[in-house]
């Protein structure tokens, strides 16, 4: 032992680096953090020397911890230690009487049970929470870190946000911040998010109580975040500190850590450290997007010709037009004239309030154009459009492929694939004769990938435009993968670990961006799939480097307006043009200048789903309620009631009386295939004298309430909500719980096998594993095998002889009557898809089949996509209401699973009829789906009908589904008047 | 050349002819066992040849060709396939693959017709996928799996399980780097020319055990460290970013269960269907035909090591055994019961340091991997087991650290067991040969 001596620890972590020096009596003589920057070896060294400067020189004794330190301790050959460990070391030396420790880092967080059963967790892959997290956040408000804490602390409400992961969260805030969300409320909710995170994700179930340190940068810097976590923690059993020295922990224990090993003397660590300056590992690199200057020359001449021809605002007289493109993170304006040549363009980020800003520029425009042109009409678009449209009685408001098509066609008239990528969605669309054909927009898994780019650059103090230029010259850009940018951020610390320089890491992004779109949004089977003549647009594209890694990636040379970013509102300038009637705009000064504008939040009780409302108040008593679902929270008139396949499913589900009956009660979750089956275990169970109480209807509560058992944060919404219906059964005081397990489905002949799915088939067992508030005696999960009905019969009969002692006979009688009353749910069903149709032909109105698994007609986990496709005035079917029993689809997958077999059958039957589109709800993580996504909507496309997907989790977000289902129906629509 | 012949689906089969004329090319996934396995199917005459390559571009194919959200394992698979197909060394019109298909209600059983999306994308639809299972799915004229050619896979796969086990269990202690491997290099060249029979059997897998307890070894304690999962990541170093080499780099002894097992897990789906429901009673009478000739091979291969300085694997029954109270006998989609069965048997074997891989977001893990941690943990308090994702996004360094997490507190209850050091250690008296001999050695004899 060295005991005698100093010790030094360095804490080497994703975002920063910190370094302690103790004495003898482990008194802290040094201590010093620095963000790296990624410089991380060389950051590492100046810390290192400046603690030499400070004891000058000696002999000590060393170890290094951290994340990024991992490599570089192998490469100096300096003791290491893994950072959890260092600071449960640390905790034992420094702090008395600790329960629990949670420490928030850079990208990792981590949560130490210390008393009763030491434990030590780590965030999975997916999950966020984390200080990089809280960057990324703050940067989409435009704040900084320090301004969101301070926001924090007065906000009023906390709305839900998905705290999974960053880019979810993100998808979930921005439709807030662009509905006018208070960035107080925001800055909290956010809090809040990671908050929930932690306790569910980290700490699954195990009660956090005791005495709590926290410790980390976050939790150490931002005292709104540790306000949410008290608030939240149960202040009767908790004590939470932030303890001196908070940041240093992991660095204490290395230093401690580092007792350890044998004395070393100073000199010859920093020596260590000095060669191990670069590192040893090679990256493997891709090739440069230019060889050679001319290369890029070239390049550049090419597309400097898909200019916009553009008039001087100040000598132009006549008519004008205006298209605003509010989008998710920027505001896009501009002014064109009669002939379509632009006079005016305004591109800015939102910065959170997208209104002040379009009022701002709007006087600007006005002053531009003072007497001598004439506001004829403005079309508004993009994420904010209905905003836009009330706040400033905007002439016309189109759905986003609208304005990008009328845009496109300007630049080339054959144009018949558009693709563009904005900050934080990708869209495309295939046409044909003008005709929008297929759309196709990303999943929130790929959200975010422009932008990302942009706070990447601004992260390293550049602005975009230099980041994209040093791009250009990369010898070898660096593969940082393609499945989001959480993923993707982490790939870049690895690479910046390895030695990869701005230029590499410039053109890997761009890449990256080229192959998430292509392989996860478009899976296009080959480059001419994509079309003859390609435009591609959206702010990212201005990049060079982006465009140039597309045109590799496809082979193909493809036009970029010099326009790119502005394409949205140039579009929509020119559909004012084509359609104007008036003669003059509503648009005027005077309404400018009587605007005002104040928003707040409030929800809807107009029915259980409780929408958080964010109600616009504009001047001129106009409103804009916008967060709502359905008509009736946005305070609109309710349209003629329109067949709803969803909503009858329900209906008729939730419409099994219990009946108090000699056996007494037994509850049953309302989850997964009980979606299904409820008809016939409902009826057996009633039959035999049970009272059969059901979980209830999901919500977003009861979702939270079960959250903390949830084993593995990547499985689908829907399984999630069991544990809550599981715990809410309990919370009812329900004794006895009957969840079947049923691998197999009953056989429909639809495929070539009928299973469910893994997580349909054995969640039961997961939930028996899982909650353990849960009387195991009284769970009931049984296996039944459906399929062969003789033994179907003879294992529930002994299933119930066994558990309840009720007679063969008596159990087969009741099945018999539940399996009566499930055929009959089924017909039902297939009736009212029958009815529906017929309705619509009747009343000339189109249909959408909403292909997806029984549970989704759960409004929690359709999040009521059902009633906005009703409000667009198209009729709901549910793909087991058309598929025909038998019909079998020759299909080129394995067609083997019940449900799925149902959606092939269901696709086909929309083919065959015009008037009926389909579109596929896919829950996250949702495995099945890579399968049957692919197949259906190749049965789709071989038909030359559009395939439109929706994927769904426990994001809130429904400005995404709103675009996509108003494109499809307005895609169908034009196909129609064309035919 | 082979003339191309489809079933009434529309399947391009693999013939008789093509047998003859064509390469069958075998996607890596258990490097030892693969190289037995590739010399049994030679045996058989059939011109096969295991891809061996690796490196980033693989991914790349696969993601062109596969749904980003499909499996990993897939990706790779398919991306090593089609990798190859473009590589220039095969001619198209001379090459078929080889895929196996577990059938079940795990999406891997669609792996086949992936792969035939992804031939037909780059317009290869004239290159035969050869299913290979035991399902009875997929049937071809020119490959079949015949009684002979099963009994010598299985006892190919047995070697590749030994050598496995034993090479793990001393490479760690090896005094001389290097030895351990290159037996293992010796004994593939010497069965794959002369002991690729069930008659040969029991005498290699003794000398095995012979010559691997002969390489000098120093047989300090060390970390233990059991790797569990989805049958493809667990065991391939291209799925698991060569997850046994980074763990053998930290000094630890790793156990990765055999591949056996999992062959008689899949034999037993029927066996456990006529048994728990009293269905597929024909099917369950062959599988427990084949099931308890499997269970021979490896009471053969458990009554070799016994008594030497080796710890034999676990029988088949004793691990089903333990899964009592986590998960259901029928819990048999993707490796189903078999995974939290082989978590329990480690456990209990004293090997409490466990990971748990799988490919993000895999379907049956969520229950019967990451679902049955937090059970086995409040039974088993020093279960100390981390689940780690395995995907093309998924970083090194975040996967390393966890793993490494998991290694120091596995580091801290060792040094813990010996409070003096290394010198606390006493090897074990070794368990007399006779004893040994004694107990089982008259059954085993014919």
């Amino acid at each position: 032992m060295t005991a005698n001596k100093y010790a030094l620890g360095l804490d080497i972590g994703s975002t920063t680096v910190k370094v302690v020096l103790l004495d003898k009596d482990n008194n802290i003589l040094f201590s010093r953090y620095e963000r790296h920057h990624s410089n991380v070896r060389e950051k590492a060294l100046t810390l290192l020397k400046q603690v030499h400067e400070f004891i000058g020189g000696g002999n000590i004794t060393f170890c290094l911890s951290g994340s990024a330190g991992m490599g570089i301790a192998e490469e100096a050959s300096v003791p290491f230690i893994q950072e959890v460990f260092a600071t449960s070391g640390a905790c034992d030396a420094f702090l008395e009487d600790t329960d629990v420790i949670i420490e928030l880092g850079g990208e990792d967080a981590k949560i130490l049970f210390l008393t009763g059963g030491q434990e030590e967790r780590m965030n999975g892959s997916c999950a966020g929470g984390t200080g990089a997290f809280i960057d990324q956040m703050a940067s989409l408000l435009s704040v900084s870190v320090d301004q969101l804490d301070e926001l924090s602390k007065s906000h009023t409400q906390i709305y839900d946000i998905a705290s999974r992961c960053g880019v979810f969260a993100k998808s979930d805030i921005q439709p807030l911040v662009n509905q006018g969300a208070k960035k107080e409320d925001l800055a909290a909710s956010i809090y809040q998010a990671i908050v929930n995170q932690t306790i569910a994700g980290l700490a699954q179930g195990r009660e956090i109580k005791g005495n709590i340190v926290f410790l980390g940068g976050p939790l150490t810097f931002q005292s709104g975040l540790r306000e949410r976590f008290n608030k939240t923690l149960k202040p009767e059993v908790t004590n939470t500190i932030l303890p001196e020295n908070s940041l240093y922990f992991v660095a204490l224990g290395a230093a401690l850590n580092s007792r350890e090993f044998p004395l070393m003397s100073f000199d010859t660590l920093i020596r260590k450290f000095e060669r191990a300056q670069t590192p040893k590992t090679k990256l493997e690199g891709l090739p440069p997007l230019f060889n050679t200057p001319e290369d890029y020359a070239d390049f550049i001449a090419r597309h400097e010709k898909d200019d916009v021809h553009k008039t001087d605002i100040s000598t132009y007289t006549g008519d004008a037009y205006l298209g605003v493109d509010s989008g998710s993170t920027t505001t896009k304006m501009v002014l064109i004239a009669q002939d379509g040549s632009l006079l005016y363009s305004f591109y800015t980020s939102n910065k959170g309030e997208p209104v002040s800003i379009v009022k701002k520029v709007l006087y600007e425009i006005f002053a531009l154009c003072s007497d001598k042109i004439n506001i004829r009409a403005c079309a508004t678009t993009g994420y904010g459009e209905e905003l836009m449209q009330n706040a400033f009685n905007m002439d016309f408001g189109i759905v986003e492929t609208t304005a990008h098509y009328y845009a496109a066609r300007h630049f080339h008239s054959d144009v018949d694939f558009i693709l563009d990528i904005g900050g934080q969605d990708m869209k495309c669309f295939k046409l044909k004769n003008g005709v929008v054909e297929s759309i196709l927009l990303n999943e929130a898994c790929s959200s975010g990938c422009g932008s990302f780019i942009e706070t990447f650059a601004s992260a390293l103090g550049q602005d975009i435009a230099s980041f994209a230029k040093e791009g250009i010259a990369s010898k070898a850009p660096v593969d940082l993968g393609s499945r989001c940018t959480v993923f993707m951020n982490s790939s870049v610390k690895q690479a910046q670990k390895d030695g990869a320089t701005v230029a590499d890491i410039s053109a890997g992004l761009a890449v990256s961006v080229v192959k998430n779109v292509l392989y996860k949004v478009i899976r296009a089977k080959s480059p001419d799939d994509l079309g003859k003549h390609i435009v591609v647009q959206g702010g990212t594209f201005l990049n060079d480097c982006v465009l140039r890694a597309f045109e590799q990636e496809v082979g193909k040379e493809v036009v970029r307006p010099v326009i790119s970013g502005l394409m949205g509102a140039y579009g929509a300038a020119l559909y004012a043009l084509e359609n104007v009637t008036k003669e003059k705009s509503n648009l005027s000064v005077a309404l400018l200048d009587e605007f005002e504008y104040n928003s707040h939040a409030g929800m809807c009780k107009r029915c259980p789903n409780h929408c958080r409302l964010i109600i616009n108040e504009f001047s001129g008593g106009r409103k804009y309620i916008s967060g709502g679902r359905c008509e009736k929270s946005l305070g609109l008139p309710k349209t003629a009631e329109l067949p709803n396949a969803y909503e009858y499913k329900l209906k008729k589900l939730l419409s099994y009386k219990s009946v108090p009956g000699k056996m007494g009660k037994i509850g049953i979750p309302f989850v997964l295939n009980m979606y299904e089956n409820l008809p016939l275990w409902h009826t057996m169970l009633t039959e035999l004298g049970f009272e059969v109480v059901l979980s209830g209807v999901s919500s977003s509560k009861l979702y939270i309430n079960g959250q903390h058992t949830i084993p593995s944060d990547t499985v689908c919404y829907p399984a999630k909500l069991v544990h809550g219906h599981i715990e809410a059964l309990i919370d009812k005081g329900i004794d006895r719980i009957f969840y079947p397990i049923m691998p197999h489905n009953f056989n429909e002949g639809l495929g070539d096998n009928h299973y469910n799915c893994p997580v349909v088939a054995y969640y039961p067992e997961l939930i028996a594993a899982n909650v353990t508030k849960l009387d195991l005696s009284t769970y009931y999960m049984p296996y039944f095998v459906p399929y062969v009905q003789r033994n179907f019969q003879a294992n529930i009969a002994a299933f119930f002889k066994k558990t309840f002692g009720i007679k063969k006979r008596e159990t087969l009688a009741a099945l018999e009557k539940g399996m009566a009353e499930y055929e009959a749910y089924k017909k039902d069903v297939k009736r009212f898809g029958q009815e529906a149709i017929e309705y619509a032909r009747r009343e000339n109105k189109h249909m959408f089949v909403l292909c997806g698994r029984p549970y989704h007609i759960d409004p929690e986990v359709s999040h009521g996509i059902d009633k906005l496709i009703t409000s667009l005035g198209v009729v709901v079917l549910s793909e087991d209401s058309i598929s025909e029993v038998g019909n079998k689809m020759n299909v080129k997958v394995l067609n083997q699973w019940t449900y799925h077999s149902r959606i092939y059958s269901a696709a086909e039957f929309a083919t065959k009829n015009d008037d009926i589109d389909l579109v596929q709800l896919v829950s996250f993580g949702c495995g099945l789906d890579a399968i049957t996504s692919d197949e259906t909507k190749s049965i789709l496309e071989d038909n030359n009908k559009i395939y439109t997907q929706i994927k769904i989790d426990e994001i809130n977000n429904l400005g995404a589904a709103r675009i996509r289902l108003r494109s499809l129906f307005e895609a169908t629509a034009n196909k129609q008047k064309t035919r | 050349m082979a003339e191309l012949i489809y079933d009434q689906t529309g399947r391009l089969l693999f013939t008789e002819e093509m047998r003859k004329e064509y390469t069958l090319l075998i996607p890596m996934m258990l490097p030892i066992h693969f190289e037995l396995l590739t010399n049994i199917f030679r045996k058989h005459n059939f011109n096969v040849e295991l891809l061996k390559t690796t490196g980033k571009s693989i991914v790349n194919e696969g993601l062109k060709n596969v749904h980003n959200d499909t499996c990993y394992p897939a990706l790779l698979v398919i991306g090593q396939l089609i990798e190859a197909l473009k590589s220039g060394k095969y001619d198209t019109n001379k090459v078929a693959l080889l895929m196996s298909q577990t059938g079940g209600g795990c999406r891997a059983s669609n792996y086949v017709h992936l792969l035939r999306k992804a031939l037909k994308k780059n317009n290869m639809e004239h290159i035969p996928v050869v299913s290979m299972n035991v399902s009875s799915m997929e049937k071809n004229p020119g490959f079949k799996l015949t009684v002979g050619l099963s009994a010598d896979l299985a006892v190919a796969v047995c070697y590749g399980d030994m050598l496995m086990s034993l090479s793990n269990q001393t490479r760690p202690y090896e005094i001389e780097k290097g030895e351990t491997d290159e037996l293992i290099a010796w004994y593939i060249k010497e069965l794959c020319e002369n002991g690729l029979s069930f008659a040969k059997y029991r005498k290699y897998i003794r000398q095995m055990v012979k010559d691997f307890s002969a390489i000098p070894a120093y047989r300090t304690p060390k970390v233990k460290v059991g790797i569990v999962g989805e049958i493809y990541i667990k065991y391939a170093p291209l799925g698991n970013n060569s997850l046994e080499n980074f763990l053998q780099s930290e000094d630890v002894e790793v156990i990765v269960p055999g591949l056996l097992d999992f062959i008689m897990f899949m034999s037993d789906h029927h066996a456990a269907d006529t048994r728990l429901f009293e269905i597929n009673k024909k099917k369950g009478y062959l599988s427990s035909i084949t099931e308890s000739l499997l269970k021979r091979l490896q009471r053969m291969q458990i009554r070799a090591v016994k008594g030497s300085v080796f710890t034999p694997q676990c029988e088949f029954e004793h691990k089903k055994s333990l899964i009592n109270g986590y998960v259901s006998e029928a819990n048999k989609m993707g490796e189903g019961w078999l995974l939290t069965a082989e978590m329990l048997e480690l456990i209990d074997s004293g090997v409490d340091n466990i990971i748990c891989t799988q490919p993000f977001g895999c379907l049956p893990n969520h229950i019967v991997g990451k679902g049955m941690i937090r059970k086995i943990r409040t039974a088993h308090e020093n279960a100390n087991i981390v689940a780690i994702d395995y995907d093309p996004g998924a970083t090194q360094v975040n996967q390393e650290n966890r793993i490494r997490l998991m290694l120091a507190i596995a580091k801290k209850r060792l040094d813990k067991s010996m409070p003096n050091g290394p010198q606390d250690y006493k090897i074990p008296k070794k368990v007399s040969q006779e004893a040994d001999n004694n107990e089982n050695m008259g059954v085993l004899i014919q």
